[in-house]
C-alpha cells in the first residue's frame, strides 16, 4: 500500500465520516482512496479549493464528526487562515490535516518545510516513516485530536506518500456523531472568546509537551553500545530520514526517532544526549529539530554536515557521519536531460502556439500548461502560485499602463481558475482593468491526475452534479467580452486572442478541447510527412514529443508516440503532414 | 548494512513503468518478502524521465536506491537505461528495451541522441536488450512492451514462473489479459 493509501485507510478505520481535500502532489491519492470506501460510511469531496476544504472540515468536526482533510506543502498556506483558528475553537469530532512535504520539488513550486505551521499555529504534528507508520498515526491522531481538544497535523513527505510498504489492516472503529451543542464561547472567535480560548490553547500546549515526553510508542529510543571510532553516536530523526539512517548506520549507533515533530520533548532529547559523545539532528529541509535541540543546550551537529536543500539518501548518511565512501559506480558521460513535455494531442501546445506566435508576454499558473515555460513553446513568463496569473497580471498592468495590458495575457486552467482565478478576475473588472484571461478548459484537474472540479460535472464518486458554467461565471462578475474558442482551429483562435488583447476593456477567452488523455477523447489515425516537406521546422514549432528532426535534416514522425491528434497538420505551410486513418 | 535486493525501472513517462513495478511489487509481496516500491507521481508523468526502486528482502529501510546499489535495472529506453547506469552494482545487470526515444532537447535541435549507448552500457555492466515493442506487437498490442521485459526480468530473478502469471492475472484487465501472457511466455523465454 503506498503511504497515501495508508493514511486513508487510517481514517478510515478511525471512523471518520468527512473528508474534503483540493488535489495536490503528493498528496492526491490520500482523497482518491477515500472515495473508495462506502458513500453511506464516509462523505468524500473534492473542494473548490485547500481553504474551503479546511472550513468543509471544520464545520463537520464541529458538527461532532471526525473530519479529515489534505493538501499539499503549498496547500497548507492556502489553508492557513481557517486553520490558525480552528487551532483557538478547536474541536467537536477528531479533525486531521494530512500534508505532504515535497523535499526535492519532484511537482512543486517551492520546497517549504510545514513543520513551522505546527510550531505557528500551536497545533500537534505525528510524522510517520512509512506505510505501516501513515495507518497508525493517523488513527492516533484522532485519538489525540479528541483527548486534547485539538486539530491534529499530520505530516507526509513524498518519499512516504509514494512508497509502497506492507500494513496490516483492520476493521472500521464505531465512531458515533458526537452531540452537537451550541457553544459561543468555544465556537464563535470574537475578540472576547478569543482570549479566553488563547488561555486554552497554551494550556494545551503544555500538555502537548508532557505528553512528548511519555509517548513512548512514537518518540522512541532505541540505544546501541557500540561505537565509531571510538565515540558513541546518537542520531535524531524524523519521517523517512529514520529508514535513511537505519539502512546507512544499522544497529551502530543510537536513535531517537520523533514520531512526533510538534511539541517535541525537552528532557527526554537531553537524557537521550547526555549518552551519548556526539548527536546528529538527520532532518530533510530546514533545522526545525537541531534549532529546538541547541534552545535547550544540546549540542548537536546539523546542517553543518546535511543539506538544507532536497531529499536525503542512505549514502549521504553514511558519508557525514561513518566517513564511508559513496558505492563503486560506473561513470557516464554528459547526456541530454529529458524534462517533462506536454503529452501529444495535448490542447495547450496549441493554445501556447498562438500566443508565442503573437508575441505576448504570458503570466502563468500552476497546472500541466506550466510546461508552456520550457522550450521550443517557452511561452510562460511568470509562474507564481495558484490564480496569480490573473491578479499579477492585473499588478503588471497597472504598472506598466494599457499598451503593455494590450500585450499581456493570463493562462489559468479550469480547476485553478476556480480554485483562485475568479477573485483575481474580480479584482481586474473591479478596479478597471483591461486584462485578458485565458481560461484552459481541457474538462479536468490535468496534473495531479485526472480529478473532477465544479466545472466538469461530476462529484469525486463520479456522480452527476451541476457544472459551473465558466462563460456565465465570467459575465456575472462583470466580463462583457467572454468567447469561446477551441485552440486546435489556430485561425479562429490566434483571431479570438488579438480581439481580446485589442480591446479597452477586460476579456476573458475559454479556451476549450479536452486533456488528450481522457478517456472520451479518442483520436484515431496517424500523422505523416509526405515529400512535399521543405524542412522549414515550423512543424518543430509546436514541441510535439512525436515530432522530430534526424541527423540528416529530415522531419519524421514518430509513429509509435503520434496519436492522430492532427494539430501539425495544420501548421505546415507546403501542407506536407497528412493524417492518415488506421 | 544493505542486505536486500534492489531493482530499478526506468523509462519514459507513460511507457508503462507504473504497471510494471507493481506487478513486480505484488510478485515479491506474494513470495512473501518484506518490499518497498518507490516512485514518484506528477510531473513525471508528462514525457520526462521516470524512476521506480522496487527493494525486497527480510527487512527493508530505505525505499530509495542509490548510485551503485541496483542489483538489476530494467529500462524501458535506451537513454534513460545510460542515465540510469551509474545506479548499477559493481556486477549487476541491465536490461534494456533497445526503443530510442528522443528527448525535448533532441526534438529541438539543442542535443543530440547520443550514439551506441548499448556499446558503453556493456562495456559496464551485463547488458541485455531486446526489440520489447516489436515483441508486443507480434503478442498482440505495443501496450504490452513493459510486460515483455517483466518476463525477461522475471527469468532472471527466483521467483517461480507461476507467481508472476498469478499476479498478471489478478493485476491486468481481464480484457487485456491474453494478450499480457503471451507478450509474458515472449519475455520469459527470450535469449539474446
Amino acid at each position: 500500500m503506498i503511504g497515501n493509501a495508508a493514511v486513508a485507510r487510517g481514517a478510515y478505520e478511525a471512523g471518520v465520516r468527512v473528508t474534503a481535500s483540493y488535489p495536490g502532489t503528493p498528496s492526491t491519492e490520500i482523497t482518491e482512496v477515500m472515495a473508495t470506501y462506502p458513500a453511506d460510511e464516509v462523505y468524500v469531496e473534492w473542494a473548490p479549493n485547500e481553504k474551503v476544504a479546511c472550513e468543509v472540515a471544520i464545520g463537520a468536526s464541529i458538527a461532532g464528526a471526525r473530519a479529515l482533510t489534505c493538501c499539499k506543502h503549498v496547500g497548507l498556506n492556502v489553508m492557513a487562515d481557517p486553520l490558525f483558528t480552528a487551532s483557538y475553537t478547536g474541536v467537536g469530532g477528531g479533525m486531521v490535516v494530512a500534508v505532504a512535504d515535497d523535499p526535492g520539488m519532484h511537482s512543486s513550486q517551492n520546497e517549504q518545510d510545514s513543520r513551522h505551521y505546527a510550531e505557528a499555529a500551536k497545533l500537534p504534528m505525528l510524522e510517520p516513516s512509512d506505510s505501516e507508520e501513515c495507518l497508525s498515526f493517523t488513527r492516533l491522531a484522532f485519538t489525540l485530536s479528541e483527548e486534547y481538544d485539538t486539530p491534529v497535523l499530520l505530516r507526509l513527505s513524498t518519499r512516504v506518500s509514494h512508497s509502497q510498504s506492507l500494513v496490516e489492516t483492520a476493521e472500521r472503529e464505531n465512531v458515533p456523531l458526537k452531540e452537537y451543542n451550541k457553544n459561543i464561547s468555544k465556537y464563535v472567535m470574537m475578540p472576547a472568546q478569543a482570549k479566553g480560548r488563547h488561555v486554552v490553547v497554551e494550556e494545551r500546549m503544555r500538555a502537548l509537551t508532557a505528553l512528548a515526553e511519555v509517548m513512548l510508542e512514537i518518540n522512541c529510543v532505541t540505544r546501541s553500545s557500540q561505537t565509531v571510532n571510538g565515540k558513541k553516536i546518537g542520531v535524531i530523526t524524523n519521517g523517512i530520514t529514520d529508514m535513511y539512517a537505519h539502512e546507512a548506520l544499522g544497529d551502530r549507533v543510537s536513535y531517537f526517532k520523533l514520531g512526533m515533530v510538534y511539541p517535541l520533548p525537552v528532557e527526554r532529547l537531553k537524557f537521550f544526549a547526555s549518552a551519548c559523545d556526539e548527536v546528529y539532528v538527520i532532518e530533510e529541509l530546514d533545522p526545525v529539530i537541531e534549532n529546538h535541540c541547541r534552545a535547550i543546550g544540546i549540542p548537536v551537529h546539523g546542517k553543518e554536515c546535511f543539506t538544507m536543500l532536497g531529499e536525503y539518501t542512505p549514502a549521504m548518511i553514511a558519508a557525514a557521519i561513518l566517513g564511508e565512501a559513496p558505492a563503486e559506480h560506473a561513470v557516464i558521460d554528459p547526456i541530454p536531460m529529458r524534462p517533462p513535455v506536454m503529452c501529444t494531442g495535448c490542447p495547450h501546445r496549441a493554445t501556447y502556439y498562438v500566443l508565442k506566435k503573437l508575441g505576448l508576454t504570458v503570466s502563468g499558473d500552476i497546472g500541466c500548461y506550466t510546461l508552456g515555460a520550457l522550450a521550443p513553446l517557452a511561452s510562460v513568463d511568470t509562474t507564481v502560485c495558484m490564480g496569480a496569473s490573473v491578479s499579477a497580471a492585473l499588478g503588471m498592468a497597472k504598472a506598466r499602463g494599457n499598451d503593455f495590458a494590450k500585450k499581456l495575457v493570463s493562462v489559468i486552467g479550469d480547476s485553478t481558475f476556480m480554485h483562485s482565478g475568479i477573485t483575481g478576475l474580480v479584482d481586474i473588472v473591479y478596479n478597471k482593468g483591461i486584462n485578458t484571461v485565458i481560461i484552459l478548459d481541457n474538462s479536468i484537474t490535468g496534473m495531479t491526475g485526472h480529478q473532477d472540479n465544479p466545472t466538469t460535472g461530476k462529484t469525486i464518486r463520479g456522480e452527476a452534479t451541476k457544472e459551473v458554467d465558466l462563460e456565465a461565471l465570467c459575465h456575472a462578475v462583470g466580463i462583457d467580452w467572454v468567447k469561446v474558442a477551441d485552440p486546435f482551429d489556430l485561425k479562429n483562435f490566434e483571431a479570438v486572442v488579438r480581439e481580446a488583447c485589442a480591446l479597452e476593456a477586460p476579456a476573458v477567452v475559454i479556451a476549450q478541447r479536452p486533456c488528450a488523455l481522457l478517456k472520451t477523447v479518442k483520436y484515431t489515425g496517424h500523422c505523416i510527412i509526405s515529400d512535399k516537406c521543405k524542412t522549414c521546422g515550423m512543424c518543430m514549432k509546436l514541441g510535439c514529443p512525436a515530432i522530430s528532426k534526424k541527423e540528416d535534416g529530415t522531419v519524421v514522425i514518430d509513429q509509435n508516440q503520434c496519436n492522430g491528434c492532427g494539430l501539425c497538420v495544420g501548421v505546415c505551410p507546403f501542407h506536407a503532414i497528412e493524417k492518415v486513418e488506421d | 548494512m544493505n542486505s536486500s535486493v534492489n531493482i530499478m525501472i526506468v523509462g519514459v513517462g507513460g511507457q508503462g513503468t507504473l504497471l510494471a513495478s507493481r506487478i513486480l511489487g505484488n510478485v515479491l509481496v506474494k513470495e512473501g518478502h518484506d518490499v518497498k516500491v518507490s516512485e514518484v507521481h506528477g510531473m513525471s508523468q508528462r514525457g520526462g524521465s521516470v524512476v521506480t526502486y522496487v527493494k525486497y528482502g527480510e527487512k527493508v529501510y530505505s525505499p530509495i536506491i542509490g548510485e551503485g546499489e541496483a542489483d538489476i535495472i530494467l529500462a524501458f529506453e535506451q537513454l534513460e537505461a545510460y542515465r540510469a547506469l551509474p545506479y548499477l552494482k559493481k556486477d549487476g545487470t541491465m536490461i534494456t528495451a533497445t526503443q530510442c526515444i528522443d528527448p525535448m532537447p533532441v526534438i529541438i535541435g539543442a542535443a543530440s541522441y547520443p550514439e551506441q549507448l548499448c556499446e558503453k552500457i556493456a562495456a559496464k555492466a551485463n547488458l541485455i536488450t531486446c526489440d520489447a515493442l516489436a515483441m508486443a506487437k507480434e503478442a498482440g498490442t505495443d501496450k504490452a512492451a513493459n510486460v515483455v521485459l517483466i518476463g525477461i526480468l522475471a527469468k532472471r530473478t527466483d521467483i517461480p514462473h507461476d507467481t508472476w502469471v498469478e499476479v498478471l492475472k489478478t493485476t491486468v484487465p481481464p480484457k487485456f489479459l491474453d494478450v499480457n501472457l503471451r507478450a509474458f511466455e515472449m519475455g520469459y523465454t527470450y535469449s539474446m
